[in-house]
């Protein structure tokens, strides 16, 4: 067993892990945030995107102990005080999901392509979220909620606002 | 799925790297950006006893300049070689490459140098690196070699790194000036190379002085093509002068077939790649 100390969500954070423990796996079933999904064995849908120090990786391909002394945001550290970030909202106005699997790692990776490019073209959407695989919605709505994000100025906000070593510029709007 | 138990050590200098490889011997894997080590840890395709992380080592990482080259530490992400000014100004190819390597998320922890070292023939990074004509840097415990790309990479997923030795760096010639495209063609968005042409050229004056190109899957090692780089030497950057050029793209190449398409689809598909990515790197 390794010991890893690690900030998720803006809460700190020291265990015990296996270090072949996929850091997926430690979210969900070490720390019960089951917000953050598995959806393949191949690490290509992206359903378990979460950023690690403010840029998105495939949580399902990265160990816990890769992790250790660096920052996790998951889709639960987004929605401050009840109130979702722009980007879960916009996905919700825009209709943006049918079952919703594919979610949680579509609206991390969605903040992740605002960050780089605030004012993203179609194109550019499309191209960003290119590791994300939604098997419901043709992802055209995905597409508009993006845009309406942007349009909100979604661009950062992936940090959960605490004093974390998160590389986002920027306060969480 | 879940790998196999193993050891974990992170070393902070390349030299407590090698001294824990040395003293693993064949049981140790070592870990870089883990984009195409972990899926095989997760198939089980491999289980090494100890896994040597090289991600908190400082002085792998980041991009400089040498002289006439530009230096790449093998634990540069993707994304940050992207981000490089340095790299995109002297070795555009490179950039152009890897922009189109698998998403953004695997693009923001994969490795230039577990990228070259994995050496899968349809890997994005090996063809521009051979074209550039890049050195690599390999360390191991009797010091520092030089190897030159013709000679780096061996086989399928085989490269000059031996065992014990890591990839410490990449020193890419600066191609200054010179006109850059890579043409990956894939079916769907997110896929492996079928085939892909990487070409960077310097005309003068409306002619092609100098070319070179390099081939993605053409054969079990990234190739160039010595034919059309010749071939298109003191010819207009015409569509016509290229076409004829880029005929020659498949020469001496070994392609594979599979499902997304055979042998001869693939020379087909480099002729016309190659064609596309010249015109393109010479502005035409
Ligand atoms: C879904 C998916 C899609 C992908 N699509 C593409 C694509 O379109 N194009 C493409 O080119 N690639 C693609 N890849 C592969 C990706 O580019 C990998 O990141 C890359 O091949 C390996 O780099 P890494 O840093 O992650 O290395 P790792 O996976 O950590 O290591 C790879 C191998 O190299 C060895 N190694 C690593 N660094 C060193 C070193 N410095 N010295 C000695 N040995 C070393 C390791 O022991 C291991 O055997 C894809 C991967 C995935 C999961
Ligand atoms: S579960 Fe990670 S990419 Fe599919
Ligand atoms: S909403 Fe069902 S997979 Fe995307």
């Amino acid at each position: 067993m390794t010991r890893i100390s690690v900030t998720v969500d803006g809460v700190d954070y020291s265990d015990e892990v296996e270090p072949r423990t996929l850091l997926v796996h430690y979210l969900r079933e070490q720390l019960g945030k089951t917000g953050t999904v598995v959806g393949c064995d191949t690490s290509n849908c992206g359903a378990c995107t979460v950023h690690l120090d403010g840029r998105s990786v495939k949580s399902c391909n990265v160990l816990a102990v890769q992790a250790d002394g660096h920052d996790v945001t998951t889709i639960e550290g987004l929605a401050k005080d009840g109130e979702l970030h722009p980007m879960q909202q916009a996905f919700h106005d825009c209709h943006a999901l049918q079952c919703g699997y594919c979610t949680p790692g579509m609206i991390m990776q969605a903040i992740d392509v605002l960050n780089d490019t605030p004012d993203p073209s179609e194109e550019q959407i499309r191209v960003g979220l290119e590791g994300n695989l939604c098997r419901c919605t043709g992802y055209h709505n995905i597409v508009k909620a993006v845009q309406q994000a942007a349009g909100a100025g979604a661009t950062t906000g992936s940090s959960a606002g605490t004093t974390s070593g998160s590389t986002l510029g920027g306060e969480p709007v | 799925m879940i790998p196999a138990s193993f050891d974990y050590v992170a070393p902070t200098s390349v030299a407590d790297a090698l001294a824990a490889l040395a003293e693993a011997g064949d049981d140790a894997k070592v870990l870089a950006g883990g984009q195409s080590l972990l899926p095989i840890l997760r198939m089980r395709l491999n289980a090494p006893e100890k896994v040597i992380d090289l991600g908190r080592i400082e002085e792998l990482k980041g991009v400089s300049e040498d002289g006439d080259h530009v230096v790449i530490g093998a634990m540069t992400t993707y994304a940050d070689v992207l981000a490089s000014d340095l790299v995109r100004q002297h070795a555009g190819l490179l950039t152009d490459a890897i922009a189109e390597v698998a998403d953004p998320q695997i693009r923001h922890r994969g490795t230039v140098g577990g990228a070259l070292v994995h050496a899968d023939p349809a890997g994005d990074v090996g063809a521009p690196a051979l074209a550039l004509e890049t050195e690599f840097v390999i360390t191991g415990s009797g010091g520092e070699r030089t190897v030159a790309a013709a000679d780096f990479f061996q086989d399928l997923f085989e490269t000059a790194v031996g065992e014990g030795e890591l990839l410490t760096a990449i020193r890419v010639p600066k191609h200054t000036g010179w006109g850059h495209r890579y043409e990956k063609f894939v079916r769907v968005s997110h896929q492996w190379s079928i085939v892909a042409v990487a070409a960077t050229v310097r005309v003068d004056g409306g002619t092609i002085a100098e070319a070179r190109i390099g081939l993605t899957n053409m054969g079990s090692t990234p190739l160039r093509a010595t034919a059309v780089e010749q071939a298109l030497v003191g010819k207009a950057a015409t569509d016509e002068a290229v076409r004829e050029a880029c005929a020659a793209a498949a020469e001496g190449t070994n392609p594979p077939s599979d499902l997304n398409g055979d042998s001869d689809y693939r020379r087909h598909l480099a002729t016309v790649l190659a064609r596309r990515a010249v015109l393109a790197a010479a502005g035409a």
